[in-house]
């Protein structure tokens, strides 16, 4: 054993000397490597001081986090358990409807933004630079925007998650639409079918299941926007927590981030059981 | 293509077009049933989250009325002038765009830092005690499913408001997304390079450099860019909290009805986040593309 790695080590400089590629490695990478690496070492130091970290305020800040972690246990929800349930409630519905709007509103622009729907280039580059645009605009910025016309409250939470949500589903719709099988479509065309004909029957199973797990996957995913567009005052369980939060009730705010997580958790186990219902097991694409 | 189509006798044609028939109505059941639960659904929600038509209906005017109002007035007679009194707190704003956009950066960053740290931890191939796992991942679940704005919320009362909180949340939150990509890259790893440099007697963290790292490399910087592009877009809102970047000088303008200064804020944040994304994805074929020349 020793005598085996003895010899290894005697013949290293040798094998060094040979195969110098191997031991050092290209040069011109490693060069490339630690330049990239010092710009971003350079970049956080930068950073840290704009951004004015300081070891101290974090120091008394941890104690501060460690301090209300203590006082969050036991979490409790003292005597406004049935108002939070509510809000839970109404954080759901929030979630439903706008999904709901959202896939309403995306379905005629994804066809609008489908190459083999509307050939016109013109109109499908509109309609996808457009759908960009939307999706570029946070759910919390238009869950603001919303509440200057709305007014307070959860519809507004409503038309900012079907505002921000279109602009996602109507590109995703217009993919799964332009991913779709051209036979079934040129099939029932040549038995006499009619444009509307071809689109019921032949595009539309196709591109149905995926739209619907597409749906059930923002639906999903919106229930955990719904529960913070509270924050900015959008209606649901946010709007409790940044309350709770103002006063310091530490252990109904723990109790608050308990419920959304059951309930998110919940929601996303019902909602990947219904989508490869909907999909079949192999085929999961999202 | 000769020969008539053949019929089938009329006995066995009824039949199949019973059971035809029955498929048909078995699938429209279920259809009408799921539509249903959805209808019944949407009407729980409607009282839950208080839906009124006709409020609607009596207001909607007022939404167009919004968005013109966020049109700023340009002409076509001093339209530099103009421009210029849209865009009239640009270096104020550019500046904190910067601070939004380092706020990501070190978010990410730290973020990056610690699902490193963790994901070799969250691995089933690498970590062989099922408890360090068990509790590797449920720490890496809650720091992902706790919402970031929550986080930012808490650490804007404990350190105060400014941008450090946000920093903070977004890495816990970055920390929490990366680690589970991370321990999923490093699940699917070959094993045969692992096997041969444990087999030399080397250390535990000779392994992970010499046989880990070289083959997990590329698609963690790829998740990583990927994640800081999301990250520059919650850097953007993560202000309406207090916690530093330009969220708040955009929450401002809106609660303010500061109508010009709205549309001059969000072109300013959709036209950053274009280019950031355009940017990565660049990067990532890039390095996509190293990788497949080596």
């Amino acid at each position: 054993m020793s005598l085996m790695r003895d010899t290894a080590r005697a013949a290293l400089p040798d094998l060094r000397n040979r195969y110098p590629g191997i031991f050092r490695g290209d040069p011109r990478r490693r060069a490339m490597i630690m330049a990239t690496a010092l710009a971003m070492v350079a970049l956080a130091a930068f950073a840290f001081w704009r951004l004015e970290f300081s070891f101290a305020r974090l120091g008394t800040g941890t104690a501060q986090i460690v301090h209300i972690v203590s006082l969050m246990f036991p979490p409790t929800p003292g005597t406004q358990l049935v108002v939070f349930v509510k809000a839970l409630g109404e954080t759901l519905s929030i979630a439903l409807l706008g999904t709901l709007t959202a896939a309403i509103i995306a379905f005629p622009l994804g066809f609008l933004a489908a190459k083999n729907v509307i050939p016109n280039v013109f109109v499908h580059f509109t309609v996808r630079r457009s759908l960009d645009t939307i999706r570029g605009v946070d759910v919390l910025v238009w869950a603001l925007i919303f509440i200057n016309v709305v007014g307070l409250g959860p519809f507004a939470g409503v038309l900012a998650i079907a505002a921000s949500d279109c602009g996602a589903l109507g590109k995703l719709f217009s993919e799964a639409i332009e991913n779709a099988d051209r036979k079934p479509i040129e099939g029932v065309v040549s038995t006499g079918g009619t444009e509307l004909h071809a689109l019921r029957f032949g595009l539309l199973p196709q591109v149905f299941p995926v739209i619907a797990s597409q749906v059930l996957y923002f639906f999903e995913s919106n229930t955990r926007s719904a529960s913070i567009i509270g924050i900015v005052g959008a209606g649901g369980i946010g709007l409790h927590l940044t309350e709770q939060i103002r006063v310091l009730e530490w252990d109904k705010v723990a109790f608050l981030i308990l419920m959304i997580l059951v309930t998110v958790a919940v929601i996303d186990g019902i909602s990947t059981k219904l989508r490869l219902a909907i999909i079949g097991r192999t085929t999961l694409a999202v | 293509m000769a020969g008539a189509i053949v019929r089938l006798p009329p006995e066995q044609l009824r039949r199949a077009f019973a059971a035809y028939g029955d498929a048909v109505a078995a699938k429209r059941r279920r259809t009408a049933l799921g539509g249903l639960v959805l209808l019944i659904a949407i009407g729980a929600a409607c009282v839950s989250a208080e839906i009124d038509p006709a409020k609607f209906i009596a207001n909607i005017h007022r939404f167009p009325n919004y968005i013109i109002g966020l049109a700023p007035t340009l002409s076509w007679a001093n339209f530099t002038a103009d421009l210029a009194e849209w865009f009239w707190d640009l270096r104020h704003w550019l500046r904190l765009l910067g601070d939004t956009l380092l706020i990501a950066y070190l978010g990410t960053l730290l973020g990056f830092i610690a699902a490193f740290v963790l994901c070799f931890a969250a691995a089933a191939n690498l970590e062989k005690r099922r408890s360090v796992r068990f509790a590797t991942r449920r720490l890496l679940e809650f720091c992902r499913t706790v919402p970031e704005i929550v986080f930012a919320l808490l650490f804007v009362v404990a350190f105060g408001l400014g941008p450090m909180p946000a920093v903070l949340a977004l890495s816990i939150h970055s920390a929490g997304t990366l680690g589970k990509l991370f321990a999923e890259v490093v699940e699917n790893i070959d094993m045969k390079p692992v096997e041969g440099v444990t087999a030399t007697g080397a250390t535990r963290i000779a392994v992970l450099r010499h046989a880990v790292l070289p083959q997990v490399m590329a698609n963690f910087a790829s998740y990583t860019l990927l994640r800081f592009e999301i990250n520059v877009r919650s850097a953007t809102v993560i202000g309406f909290v207090g916690a530093g970047g330009i969220g708040v000088d955009l929450m401002v303008a809106i609660r303010k009805f500061y109508y010009s200064d709205v549309s001059a804020i969000l072109i300013l944040i959709i036209a950053t986040v274009m280019v950031i994304d355009m940017l990565t994805e660049r990067l990532r074929h890039a390095l996509i593309d190293m990788e497949q020349r080596r």
